[in-house]
């Protein structure tokens, strides 16, 4: 136990050079994924266009780069990456990390809220299913989390805004904020507030539902064990068994699921950002994609990537930091 | 914008006891869906159709065309064209100002129609073949000289064909690369303020507008909603004022225009006039041979299709060239939903069930759904019909690679023949890589040259039956399947008035557009 804190950074140091090398091969494989599908950014370009000659679509190929050997592109585009360079949009004129930079706070703050909230909510309703197992409010409580895991995310964001912002006109159905009021101060988060709330919702729901069975399921299996009757037999009272012995036990399949919702923290919001016009990553990724705007969206995977890897590491400390038993094994 | 909608119904009495010379009201701001978001807003380098709609606002172009195609005056505040077709001299407006205050003058025309988009727009190009030479002999005059008489040509100072941009900001540098790209400068009524990248475009009134008292609003949002049902909502909800046609699914449509205070126009496409068809592959299998593409046409109920596919917006064709164009002839062979007939026919040319693929244009349900009735209409008389889908870039690929028994497409046709039909029909244009071309691989020497002969002729009268010909023979042929005349209605509220009074719609719709209060 005395490597402690040393296990840890150790760890870091030697996931994060790891990282490096796997995102790299990532890279590269995303450039050959993306360069096989069928089309280029010149033909969407010039087709988009109504009108093309061929010295329109060897402009704009000339222009992108495209007339050049793959095997240079490749070379061009990991010499970049290396360099922390994500390359140039053609399409939209920007650099891609200005395009990404854009979009990444409207999507953070939605998957982020989305993360918490449900991660939250799940927890707690899951530790109280489990403490009431058999009985209606348990009933009640598994049932609705499968009818929100098996719903269509799709589906679910519909209703909500046709319930909420066409029917009720409580909250706004799309957008990230009022266009053309210019909000400032109070008044401006206010608004980001509100209309954050039904995507985050929305998003938020599903995990909410994986969380909560999980939770659920796990806390009562932990509960089942030997040192639980051990502390039953203490006389300690059950909420203190539930919070200290067991919850702590059961926790750690939630880390774990939660480990892999947070690397989608980025790319995973496409579908409500798309419903709710959330001017995020998601829909930049997915409008990139179907432009074949090369650039951006292997910009777009190799940030997402990158996430997935560095809440991997996460994942594992924090493991750690849950049950010291996993430094001490390893 | 409920507040709006209330007063509009409050207001509707006393605006109909108005006498319709009641001052058109300044001030307000319009909210206009934009779909998808464009690739960019310099018109003079991007020309699909978003592009179009909001930067039509910010540059302008010699010409304006009303609903019959008869040129108005835009930057030019007159035209004359010589007896024999070959000069067209073009006097401009005194007194304009670019966006950035530098003055404009007849060197921004020439230098827009000869260096910067003869470099950057290919359909212009293709006009601009037939032009000897473009002079300023003074600040506010305009020659273009043609080599030979070209009837459409009158067609060609449109805004998404001609859209004048500033000498001073892009002589002697690289257009495609040009930072001020970024910052649209024009000479239009509206000016760029902000991009928010994935949710709107604000424009905001050119205080120095040539044209006293226009514009009459003092912003326009043109908001981007990726989801159609989403769009749908925000017009239902008071968020957006104006859906231009094709932002939402035409089941939509109906539901949508029944809401209070809204209204609907099919107007505003007639510079355009999107025909759809299928091209049927001329070169190789079944649709090679022309028995089996008449039998395509006879199998097809087109008229089904127009009312329950379309919900009854636009109209069947009859052939190449829209009837909303000039030049259009109905003396032809008109294939009705004859089942029988397809059936003979396929007989006659021993169709032995070769199965063909059928590949449906990506924009869309209404269109996903078009190729499935194709299909079931096709399967009906024995053709053995699969449909083949793709993105909007594998469409794109396999057109322009010729990978495809049918594909579904829709063109326009920019108000003359010469300038939107012929390029889908002549040998010429017979080319690898490109979807706006022959790429059914028609070849009919003969007829290229009717096509070539109409194009240079200099009365109309001689044009029309020139083309009369032309449409009896092709439809005899079909080198492809014409199935309709698009109209995509806009649905926009009551309140906003004269929005549409151009044959591009909405495209410069904002220029004369008010807001009744």
């Amino acid at each position: 136990m005395i490597r402690g804190p040393m296990t840890i950074f150790a760890v870091i140091v030697s996931r994060l050079s790891k990282a490096v090398l796997t995102l790299l091969a990532i890279a590269i494989l995303n450039f050959f994924l993306i360069h096989a599908a069928p089309g280029d950014p010149a033909v969407v370009l010039a087709g988009e266009a109504g009108a093309a000659d061929e010295q329109m679509i060897e402009q704009l190929r000339d222009r992108f780069g495209l007339d050049q050997p793959l095997y240079v592109q490749l070379g061009k585009y990991v010499a970049g990456i290396v360099q922390l360079d994500l390359g140039y949009s053609f399409r939209q004129g920007a650099p891609v990390v200005d395009l990404i930079a854009d979009r990444l706070p409207a999507t953070l703050l939605l998957t982020l809220t989305a993360f918490v909230v449900s991660l939250v909510m799940g927890i707690i309703f899951g530790v109280s299913a489990a403490a009431r197992v058999g009985k209606p409010s348990d009933s009640i409580l598994t049932t609705l989390a499968l009818l929100f895991y098996a719903t269509p995310l799709y589906w679910l964001a519909l209703m909500a805004v046709l319930v909420f912002s066409v029917w009720l006109g409580w909250l706004p159905g799309f957008g990230y904020e009022t266009v053309g009021e210019n909000y400032t101060g109070f008044t401006r988060i206010f608004d980001i507030l509100s209309h954050l709330v039904l995507p985050a919702l929305t998003l938020g729901l599903f995990f909410t539902a994986v969380y909560m069975r999980m939770a659920r399921a796990s806390m009562l299996e932990v509960s089942q064990l030997d040192f639980v009757k051990t502390a039953k037999a203490k006389g300690l009272s059950d909420a203190v068994i539930r919070r200290r012995h067991i919850l702590r036990n059961a926790i750690l399949p939630v880390v774990t699921l939660a480990g892999l919702q947070a690397g989608q923290l980025v790319g995973g919001a496409v579908l409500t950002e798309t419903v709710f016009a959330w001017p995020g990553i998601g829909r930049l990724m997915f409008e990139s994609l179907a432009a074949r705007d090369y650039n951006t969206i292997l910009g777009v995977f190799l940030v997402s990537a990158a996430m997935v890897i560095l809440f991997n590491i996460v994942t594992d400390i924090v493991y750690r930091i849950v049950d010291p038993r996993i430094g001490a094994r390893s | 914008m409920k507040y709006l909608k209330l007063k509009a119904t409050t207001f509707l009495i006393a605006a109909t006891l108005a006498s319709p010379l009641a001052a058109q009201e300044a001030g307000g701001r319009l909210d206009i869906v934009v779909q998808p978001e464009p690739p960019g807003l310099m018109l003079g380098l991007v020309q699909n159709g978003p592009t179009q709609m909001v930067a039509g606002d910010i540059y302008e172009s010699l010409l304006r065309y009303d609903s019959d195609l008869n040129p108005m005056p835009s930057l030019a505040k007159s035209w004359e064209i010589s007896d024999d077709g070959l000069t067209y001299t073009f006097k401009l407006q005194e007194g304009v100002i670019w966006h950035d205050g530098k003055p404009f003058s007849a060197d921004d025309v020439v230098f827009s129609a000869d260096v910067f988009l003869r470099e950057t727009h290919a359909r212009l190009r293709a006009s601009l073949a037939y032009v000897e030479s473009i002079t300023a002999p003074d600040p506010l005059t305009v020659v273009f000289k043609l080599k030979e008489p070209f009837g459409p040509f009158i067609n060609a100072f449109e805004n998404g064909t001609m859209p004048i941009v500033p000498k001073h900001i892009y002589e002697g540098t690289d257009f495609a690369n040009n930072p001020a790209n970024a910052t649209p400068i024009g000479t239009g009524p509206f000016k760029f303020d902000e991009w928010v990248k994935g949710s709107h475009i604000h424009l905001v009134k050119n205080e120095d507008y040539y044209i006293d008292g226009l514009p009459h609003l003092d912003e326009v949002f043109y908001r981007v909603i990726p989801d159609a049902a989403a769009r749908a909502v925000a017009f239902e909800t008071g968020d957006v004022d104006v859906l231009p046609g094709g932002s939402v699914e035409n089941w939509d449509v109906p539901r949508l225009a029944e809401m209070d205070g809204v209204c609907i126009t099919e107007k505003g496409w007639e510079f355009v006039a999107p025909l759809a068809w299928m091209w049927l592959n001329n070169r190789e299998g079944p649709t090679a041979n022309v028995k089996f593409r008449q039998a395509v046409m006879y199998a097809m109920d087109r008229e089904f299709m127009q009312q329950v596919v379309w919900n009854g917006f636009g109209k069947v064709a009859t052939g190449p060239i829209a009837s909303s164009t000039n030049f259009y002839s109905d003396d032809v062979t008109i294939y009705d939903h004859n089942p029988e007939k397809a059936k003979e026919l396929l007989a006659e040319m021993g169709y032995d069930g070769e199965p063909i693929r059928i590949l449906p244009l990506p924009y869309g349900e209404t269109w996903q759904r078009w190729a499935e009735a194709v299909r079931q209409n096709l399967s009906e008389v024995g053709i053995n019909a699969e449909i083949d889908s793709a993105d909007v870039a594998g469409w794109n690929e396999k057109t322009s690679q010729w990978d495809y028994d049918l594909a579904f497409t829709y063109l326009y046709q920019y108000g003359d023949p010469a300038l939107g039909v012929s390029r889908n029909y002549t040998a010429d244009r017979i080319k690898k890589g490109s979807p706006w071309n022959n790429v059914e691989g028609y070849n009919n020497p003969e007829l290229d040259k009717k096509w070539a002969a109409a194009a240079t002729m200099v009365t109309p009268e001689e044009r029309n039956s020139a083309y009369a010909d032309i449409q009896k023979e092709i439809v005899d042929d079909v080198p492809v399947a014409w199935m309709q005349e698009l109209t995509f209605p806009t649905i926009y509220r009551c309140n906003v008035k004269d929005l549409v009074t151009t044959a591009i719609g909405v495209n410069d719709g904002p220029r004369n557009a008010w807001i009744e209060k």
